[in-house]
């Protein structure tokens, strides 16, 4: 327990449903920008979405397949490592199951990879099952390019840095792969229930 | 505050206010005694958390200030209109207080002379606080790697540092340049407006030469900055950047 930080009593914002506020979070009601460099700017005529590494046939959609692929609407809460959580987001995107559908693959890891080199490592099993999607909509509109777009990663249940911006695929590997986050002493895993912020939380 | 190891979680230790610098009057920085030698890298930051009386708890990320040679640890914290934490840290804190800290955290918006330079740093308002990390570090190894930094400020008042970035700059590799965007004196010879193309032409090294760029501040500022440099050809792989602040809408 720690102890009271003399004078402090807090500016709580009221919050509908606390339960919905993982520990060391706050509500925020705008939508910061993380990123660990300048954001890309890919034209949708290069872009692409491929599902390759462990699988017996990789497989990769172009903008306008991607976009003809079965979608959904998911509202969710996210949760920013750096603290803030925006509870009742609205997206747009295609589920990883419905992706994954698309490889026989017996893979448990992937590395989710992105325009401008960043990476990210997930377990399969916590991105399927109805948990991920990879997003081009956000509040109705196309992703804006400082919030992931053309299309991001969204993984709601874990903290945000494993929604990989401007996801351009996923690698299926054998052995689980730290990426750029999770090589510079963020959390493997990243779950915001078990506060699992830094490597070893 | 240094790692028990690689693997080992990183704890939450008690800082003591030992000091509190008037920066600005908005800012304040914070003079901490930490129980061990942190050996932070500069650029890293540290989580800090306040408890209240009926336990309720809130946390925020704040960049380190000091060099890793420093005898104290230092936050310079900027009070935020509508924040929760800050109004406190710069209002309310007093020497004595005792401060609940973790880290050093982050790996990748830092600098060690080891990196290939030459290095050029821009800074947005409250952005220069790691960058004085990184001057402080770079001072106390002597080293040799130019470095610049590019400072965008409202006004000579809300300049954070001043005297120290001016001393600074006095060692030979070393060039500090302002840029004040809403307000300066008559006579004020440097540049004005907010950082632009033809101001970073002028202070950056240009692409070939590959300078590796460190940018913080407020996300638009980031954003419009790290754009810039990309279309002036510098490589988005040299570029780190660190942003912080409300919001990027």
């Amino acid at each position: 327990m720690s102890p009271v930080s003399r004078g402090f009593l807090g500016r709580r914002r009221p919050v509908e449903d606390p339960s919905r506020v993982p520990p060391g979070q706050y509500v925020t009601h705008d939508f910061p920008v993380l990123s660990a460099g300048p954001t890309p700017h890919t034209p949708l005529e290069e872009w692409s979405f491929t599902i390759s590494g462990e699988v017996a046939e990789p497989v990769s959609w172009t903008w306008e397949e991607f976009l003809g692929l079965a979608a959904e609407s998911p509202t969710v809460d996210i949760h920013c490592v750096t603290k803030w959580s925006k509870l009742d987001t609205s997206w747009k995107g295609v589920s990883v199951d419905a992706l994954l559908g698309n490889v026989e693959s017996e893979a448990a890891w992937l590395t989710a990879w992105s325009d401008g080199g960043y990476t990210t490592n997930l377990a399969v099993e916590d991105v399927t099952g109805g948990k991920a999607w990879v997003a081009y909509e956000y509040g109705g509109e196309p992703l804006e390019p400082e919030h992931g777009g053309p299309a991001r990663l969204l993984v709601p249940h874990l903290y945000f840095w494993k929604s990989a911006k401007w996801v351009r695929g996923l690698t299926l590997t054998r052995d689980d792969e730290p990426g750029f986050w999770e090589n510079y002493g963020y959390n493997n895993h990243g779950d915001p229930w078990l506060e699992q912020r830094y490597q070893g939380d | 505050m240094a790692r028990a190891a690689l693997s080992g979680r990183l704890s939450w230790q008690f800082g003591r206010v030992v000091e509190l610098v008037e920066e600005t009057a908005r800012t304040k920085s914070l003079v901490l005694e930490t129980p061990a030698r942190q050996g932070h890298r500069a650029g890293q930051h540290v989580d800090v958390r306040l408890t209240a009386p009926d336990g309720y708890q809130a946390q925020r990320s704040y960049s380190i200030a000091s060099g890793p040679e420093d005898e104290h640890l230092v936050l310079t914290v900027e009070r935020l209109v509508d924040g929760e934490v800050s109004p406190y840290l710069v209002d309310e804190l007093r020497p004595g207080d005792e401060l609940e800290l973790r880290g050093p955290i982050g790996g990748y918006f830092v600098w060690e002379a080891a990196l290939v330079g030459p290095v050029l740093m821009v800074a947005g308002g409250s952005g220069v606080v790691p960058f004085r990390a990184m001057l402080r570090h770079g001072a106390a190894l002597g080293s040799d790697v130019p470095m610049r930094l590019l400072y965008s400020s409202r006004a000579l008042s809300d300049v954070i540092y001043g005297e120290e970035l001016m001393r600074l700059a006095e060692r030979e590799p070393v060039e500090v340049h302002l840029t004040l965007t809403r307000e300066w004196p008559d006579d004020w010879a440097g540049p004005r407006g907010r950082i632009d193309g033809p101001l970073l032409d002028q202070v950056a090294w240009p692409p070939p030469q590959r300078p590796l760029i460190y940018i913080c501040g407020p996300s638009g500022f980031v954003e419009a900055a790290s754009q810039t440099l990309v279309q002036r050809g510098h490589d988005p792989s040299r570029i780190r950047t660190e942003r912080f602040g409300p919001s990027g809408q």
